[in-house]
């Protein structure tokens, strides 16, 4: 027996004392890797800090514990020949072992709570992030800068069934990778427009839900530049494990060169918008984006369900001036269904469907709402 | 009044209200979904095996980590508790049968249904569930398969069972002991086992109210967990684990219970802190209910919330440790023997504190932030549920099994399974931990290569840890048919309490006239 009570101890150590030698390795090259990654964040370095304690202490108790089963084991065995005792119990033993793990907890919740003042604390960021979870890849938006774009998965479904071989980045590739500056605090603002998504950068200990109709916060700020991979981590359907996170992190002039590059491909999309939609054109439109996306609670032909859902014929709204219109419809109203569309639909999507909206079931405005009203709406904010 | 079980086959166990032969059924129907909810499992592991989808699709990837977990832990762990608990309870409080035998049969016998319909959802159109165990609307909901409405009867059915069991547990316990079996001379089985019961029902309600706001939100326009209705994904979080989290004491409770009898016994030594210990585990249950948000740091609660999570959670730990430095206690200054129970409880008591303390760990929120649906969560609640739950049961079938059928089983094969289950279990889980704090998220189909060397030596260790259990099936089935006769009342050499002085095997009617216990 103890032999067999020694190889128990040491296979049951021998995880943990791995654990311990091997220190935080930076994400990327994780084989065989056993231990979280310090990460590059005031944040993560906490995240990773706490961590550590708690390994400590849990080692220390661990090993006195068990060490004292495997002593009671190795000498306390019939088959040496002793007899058992029969005390059992104690209050002194038990108040002691009360109160000291107790008091373990509280000095202990002293790192943890600074460590999570950390992590809440997302006021004034100098740059707001707008990441929203999609089924099943991520939008970026950079707020009150007009740019904003899809992050999807660029392996090939060849790399993944088998039929060609799986690349160095094998799942932790994406067509456009999220750009942010060297020290700058960086606020994500993260909502998710489906289903639950949950937004994770493992280097900047940034893991926040990514749910529907709410925004979580979450911050990183550090002087580290490189490329940070990460992951979506709410079961969010059949392709959860294929929707990477991948952050650039670059030195702050390149960063403005990116971003200045990126607002000009944004002007050239705008332009193309920008031309005279007829009067028919926007009905037929308009008629096929209220079909979708607002029958649903306004009912087919405008009437809504009263006491729940505000009708749309003879609406002060919809026939009030064209302004009230375009922003409820880019803004939502907060705390109730009407949810904003500015991020579900293009701006032609929008002008469409209000077009539509003043010049059917009766309401009558006879004018015309172009794209570039919503457009100028939306930079207006 | 001494007449046996029905001659007839169909009749002894399709109409029993014998809580020996009810028992009975409990035990190997969670056995058959143990193997089931085992079988999806491989199913898993064998996907993972390597990078790359080669054996299966994503979605039902997805149904079978959701069938894996509700299997598991619906139709595998709670009734063989349940199972023990009908076989044992009686024999130890004295008592001729469980309070409410007829509701004793239906409790046992809509399972089977229930079960059913689960699992035939995944040859319907659509495929079986796949939103995870835990179900978060709207995936669960507005994302749903149609067949999601057939998932939600069957957790209905499931939910009344578990209650009509609870209730008859309470019900036997509290009118049925033998004369000066007083609430504190309960055994601690007896004890944990009534605090489960009223944990049951007061969280069952509650999941059966979160799938019925399901239902109400797919079939019938409302918005409970729908924020474009004006709902909140959010709130079914919360309603879940209120449930959820009790849950987990749940299953653990009972398991608690089978070690303290079993450690006394092979340590021939009384339990140390008789009393402290049934404080602990009423202290444990009351935290239980006021610690659910610890799923959730990452929901973005305000920080006061998540503060007051992470300070609740981390609490539990102190009636925990208690346990275990009671149980500790009790083996030091015995006269210890290891056989196969006391290997799987010894194991059970190692093994479950070090799920307690990445438990300890998880509760640190600004560290969850890094942990949470990643692998370090899986081996969390493997090490307390399978190391925990599970081997607690396989224990308490070794110890009772020899009472039961008056067969004694191969000790060789016994303490042969339990090591290959003890290393399997651990080259399993082991490296989940080291997979989650590496980066590699609960739930995925497939993963970068960074993870592929952990991934496979989890699945060997998955593959072995499945052979181990149809192992346990051959012993149990040898020792029942060809197992040495023994008729020795005690079984073991230190075992204490009523059901020791009945008779070996248990006869079929048991404390016709109530013991009298001094
Ligand atoms: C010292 C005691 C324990 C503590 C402090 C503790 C703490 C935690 C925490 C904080 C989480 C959430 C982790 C996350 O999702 O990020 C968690 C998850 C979990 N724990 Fe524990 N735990 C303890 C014991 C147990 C026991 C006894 C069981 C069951 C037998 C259990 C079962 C689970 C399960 C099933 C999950 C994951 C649920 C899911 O997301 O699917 N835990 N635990
Ligand atoms: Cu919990």
């Amino acid at each position: 027996m103890s032999k067999r009570a020694r190889a128990l101890f040491l296979g049951l150590l021998s995880p943990a004392i791995l654990l311990l030698v091997v220190g935080g390795a930076s994400a990327e090259d994780a084989a065989w890797n056993l231990n979280m990654p310090r990460g590059v964040t005031e944040v993560s370095q906490a995240a990773y800090d706490i961590h550590m304690i708690m390994i400590w202490v849990c080692t220390v108790i661990g090993v006195l514990v068990f060490g004292f089963m495997f002593y009671i084991m190795f000498a306390h065995r019939k088959s040496r020949g002793v007899t058992a005792a029969n005390f059992h119990e104690n209050l002194t033993v038990e108040i002691l072992w009360t109160i000291v793990p107790a008091l373990i907890l509280i000095v202990m919740a002293v790192p943890a709570t600074t460590a999570l003042l950390k992590v809440y604390d997302t006021e004034n960021p100098d740059i707001d992030i707008k990441v929203t979870g999609y089924q099943w890849k991520w939008q970026y938006e950079y707020i009150g800068e007009g740019v904003k774009f899809m992050s999807e998965l660029r392996t090939s479904q060849d790399e993944q069934y088998g039929r060609a071989p799986k690349g160095e980045h094998y799942l932790r590739e994406v067509t456009q990778p999220l750009v942010i500056p060297a020290n700058k605090k960086v606020r994500f603002l993260i909502t998710g427009n489906d289903v639950i998504h949950s937004w994770w950068v493992p280097d900047f200990a940034v893991k926040r839900d990514a749910i529907p109709g709410l925004f979580t916060a979450a911050w990183a700020k550090t002087d580290q530049p490189g490329v940070y991979v990460g992951a979506c981590t709410e079961l969010c359907g059949k392709d959860h494990s294929r929707m990477p996170v991948v952050v650039e992190v670059k030195e702050e002039a390149e960063y403005d060169a990116w971003l200045a590059g990126k607002k000009e491909e944004a002007v050239i999309y705008q332009s193309t918008i920008g031309k005279e939609w007829t009067n028919q054109e926007l009905l037929a439109k308009g008629e096929a984006v209220y079909a979708v996306s607002c029958a649903g609670c306004h009912q087919a032909a405008g009437e809504g369900i009263p006491g729940v859902f505000p009708a749309l014929v003879g609406s002060s709204i919809v026939t009030g001036p064209v302004e009230g219109h375009i922003g409820i419809l880019i803004n939502g109203v907060a705390g109730s269904a009407m949810q904003s569309f500015a991020d579900q639909l293009s701006e032609v999507d929008i002008a469409a469907v209000i077009h539509y909206k003043r010049n059917s079931w009766g309401n009558d405005m006879g004018d015309i709402v172009q794209p570039v009203d919503v457009l100028n709406y939306k930079q207006n904010q | 009044m001494a007449h046996g079980p029905s001659e007839n086959f169909f009749s002894r166990w399709l109409f029993s209200t014998n809580h020996k032969d009810i028992g009975t059924l409990y035990l190997w129907f969670s056995f058959a979904m143990f193997l089931l909810g085992g079988a999806f499992a491989m199913v898993i592991r064998a996907e993972l095996f390597q990078p790359g989808m080669q054996l299966i699709k994503p979605e039902f990837f997805n149904q079978m980590t959701t069938m894996h977990g509700l299997v598991m832990v619906f139709g595998a762990i709670m009734p063989a508790f349940v199972g023990l608990a009908n076989w044992m309870i009686p024999m130890m409080i004295g008592a001729p049968d469980m309070a409410l035998p007829r509701m004793n049969n239906l409790s046992f016998w809509i399972l089977p249904f229930a079960f059913a319909i689960l699992v035939s959802t995944l040859f319907m159109e659509g495929g079986g569930p796949n939103f995870g165990w835990t179900f978060y609307a709207p995936l669960s909901t507005t994302y749903a398969p149609d067949t999601v409405n057939y998932f939600i009867f069957g957790v209905h059915i499931m939910g009344a069972s578990s209650i009509m069991g609870s209730i008859n547990i309470i019900a036997t316990v509290m009118n049925m002991r033998a004369p000066g079996m007083t609430y504190m001379k309960m055994p601690l089985f007896v004890w944990t086992w009534v605090i489960t019961a009223f944990l049951l029902v007061a969280v069952m309600p509650v999941l059966a109210g979160a799938v019925t706001m399901m239902l109400m939100d797919i079939n019938f326009g409302t918005s409970f967990f729908d924020a474009a209705g004006g709902g909140d994904p959010v709130l079914f979080q919360h309603v879940f684990w209120f449930f959820g989290h009790p849950e987990v004491y749940i299953i653990i409770l009972p398991a608690f219970g089978v070690v303290s009898q079993i450690i006394p016994t092979f340590s021939r030594k009384p339990l140390f802190g008789y009393s402290s210990m049934v404080y602990a585990t009423a202290s444990i249950a009351f935290l239980s209910f006021i610690v659910w948000a610890h799923h959730m740091f990452t929901v973005g609660m305000p920080i006061a919330g998540e503060l007051y999570f992470m300070y609740a959670t981390m609490l539990i730990a102190v009636p925990t440790g208690v346990k275990v430095f009671n149980w500790v206690t009790t083996m030091y200054k015995g006269a210890l023997t290891f056989e196969t129970p006391m290997l799987f409880s010894i194991a059970f008591v190692i093994l479950f504190t070090f799920g307690g303390f990445t438990g300890m760990m998880l509760s640190i929120a600004a560290a969850d932030t890094q942990y949470h649906d990643t692998y370090f969560v899986v081996a969390h609640f493997h090490y307390v549920m399978v190391a925990g739950a599970v081997f607690s049961g396989t224990a308490a079938v070794y110890y009772w099994l020899p009472k039961w059928c008056g067969r004694m089983y191969d000790e060789t094969m016994g303490k042969l399974q339990f090591w290959i289950a003890f290393i399997a279990f651990n080259i399993t889980f082991m490296p989940q931990h080291f997979l989650g704090l590496a980066g590699m998220p609960r739930r995925y189909s497939d993963y970068g290569l960074q993870f592929a060397d952990w991934n496979m030596v989890s699945s060997i260790g998955a593959f072995m840890y499945g052979g181990a259990q149809l192992l346990f099936l051959y012993n149990v089935i040898r020792t029942i048919g060809w197992g040495k006769p023994i008729s020795d009342p005690k079984v073991w050499e230190g075992a204490e309490g009523l059901e020791w002085t009945l008779p070996t095997p248990a006869p079929f009617h048991t404390f016709s006239t109530p013991p009298v216990v001094k």
